[in-house]
């Protein structure tokens, strides 16, 4: 029961559990104070600071960036579709060849003009999909009237057997 | 140092030429202004400041700074970074040994394949073909191989299928196969559907469709080895008139 506060050792206030609760900055203030302690300790040599020096050469031991080798699978005339693609991905790109794949991929696009066939087509079915049940219904007698009256224009007279 | 190199290039240098960087020599500027950096390729070393010749061969160059010197060679020195064809020799616990041609069998994990793992063992047995990447290739440890690339894909490596034939060729016809516009590859292009795979260790792999084409293939490349553009068109011509 001392009315001052216990005076506690250095080495206990360095325990983990007492650590707790100090505030990151005397945390900081504490580990430097101990670097400097061991460092005081620690033998050091006194000479200048070497620098080192900026190796102007740099060794390459392998061939194939000397002289731009290609990936070593390849596969002729279609022997194996797997390794042509393989060839395709991994060898570095021609800049001829990649101007000659934009004008390809040109061609096989379709033109606007089918585009627009096709959505007009398209309109229709998707409109009849989620069009209700009577309404779909209706639709579909529209196009059946449509095609009995052309059928119902050529009315065909009786023909008497000829005896 | 580099004008001196850039005069040399094409002639045939010798172990035991050496270029030093004088005080006065400055190595021409990139375009951010730094000093370029000479890369001395294969048959080149450096020692300290100066610039060694360690093999007898013609000086080549290419632009901006690489240098290096072609020779003639059938032993393969492993080289990081190069595809390589081993044949698998043991299988000692989560490692292969796989022989690829240089001074030491070269070492793969089990785990180094394509959607491989401790449970999921790839499928790989004694004496087998194996497509693998040099990972690590340096004359103090041994070797050792990948069939990965950095990002987890096999990329084409891996166990290379049957049927075909395997043949050993110099390091100068790899390097002609390979080339990146190559008269050789052109011809056999036009002879017949083919499937070819090279490895930087000298060692090439061939299957064609019938195994009289597989067995032309290996002997039409062992011979090219040896011969001038002239002789192996004629050969070609003589070939394709044959009709396979």
């Amino acid at each position: 029961m001392a009315a001052e506060s216990v005076k506690l050792s250095k080495n206990l206030l360095r325990m983990k559990f007492m650590q707790r609760g100090l505030d990151a900055e005397t945390k900081k203030q504490l580990e430097e104070d101990e670097k400097r302690i061991i460092s005081d300790e620690h033998w050091y040599l006194d000479l200048p600071e070497l620098k080192a020096k900026e190796n102007l050469i740099i060794e390459e031991k392998s061939l194939v960036p000397c002289e731009d080798l290609i990936y070593g699978r390849m596969s002729f005339k279609g022997f194996n579709p797997e390794v042509e693609k393989l060839m395709v991905l991994l060898n570095p790109k021609d800049e001829k060849e990649e101007e000659e794949e934009d004008m390809g991929c040109m061609q096989t696009d379709i033109t606007d003009e089918d585009m627009a066939l096709r959505y007009e087509s398209l309109v229709g079915t998707m409109k009849k999909k989620f069009a209700k049940k009577r309404e779909r219904a209706a639709m579909d007698e529209d196009e059946v009237n449509q095609n009995v009256v052309v059928k119902n224009s050529k009315k065909k007279a009786f023909l008497k057997p000829q005896d | 140092m580099f004008s001196v190199l850039k005069e040399r290039v094409g002639e045939i240098l010798l172990p035991g030429d050496e270029f030093c960087c004088g005080p006065q020599d400055t190595l021409p500027l990139t375009d951010s202004g730094k000093a370029g950096r000479l890369v001395a390729g294969p048959g080149l070393r450096r020692s300290g400041d100066r610039l060694l010749v360690s093999r007898s061969g013609v000086l080549r160059h290419k632009e901006p700074n690489k240098f290096w010197i072609e020779s003639q060679q059938r032993r393969y020195v492993p080289a990081k970074g190069e595809t390589v064809i081993g044949i698998v020799t043991t299988k000692s616990g989560d490692v292969f040994k796989v022989d690829i041609g240089g001074s030491e069998l070269a070492s793969l994990s089990f785990l180094a394949f394509e959607g491989a793992t401790k449970r999921n063992r790839p499928n790989v047995q004694v004496g087998d073909l194996l497509l693998a990447q040099l990972v690590v290739a340096n004359k103090d440890m041994e070797p050792e191989l990948v069939c990965i690339d950095g990002s987890g894909r096999a990329n084409g490596m891996g166990v290379l299928g049957t049927g075909g034939l395997l043949i050993k060729v110099s390091l100068g016809l790899v390097r002609r196969l390979l080339a990146p516009r190559s008269d050789l590859r052109a011809d056999l292009e036009q002879l017949f559907p083919c499937e070819l795979t090279v490895g930087m260790n000298g060692r090439v792999w061939v299957r064609a469709g019938a195994v009289q084409q597989t067995l032309v293939l290996a002997n039409l490349l062992q011979s090219c080895d040896a011969m001038t553009a002239a002789q192996r068109q004629q050969l070609f011509r003589r070939l394709q008139q044959g009709a396979f």
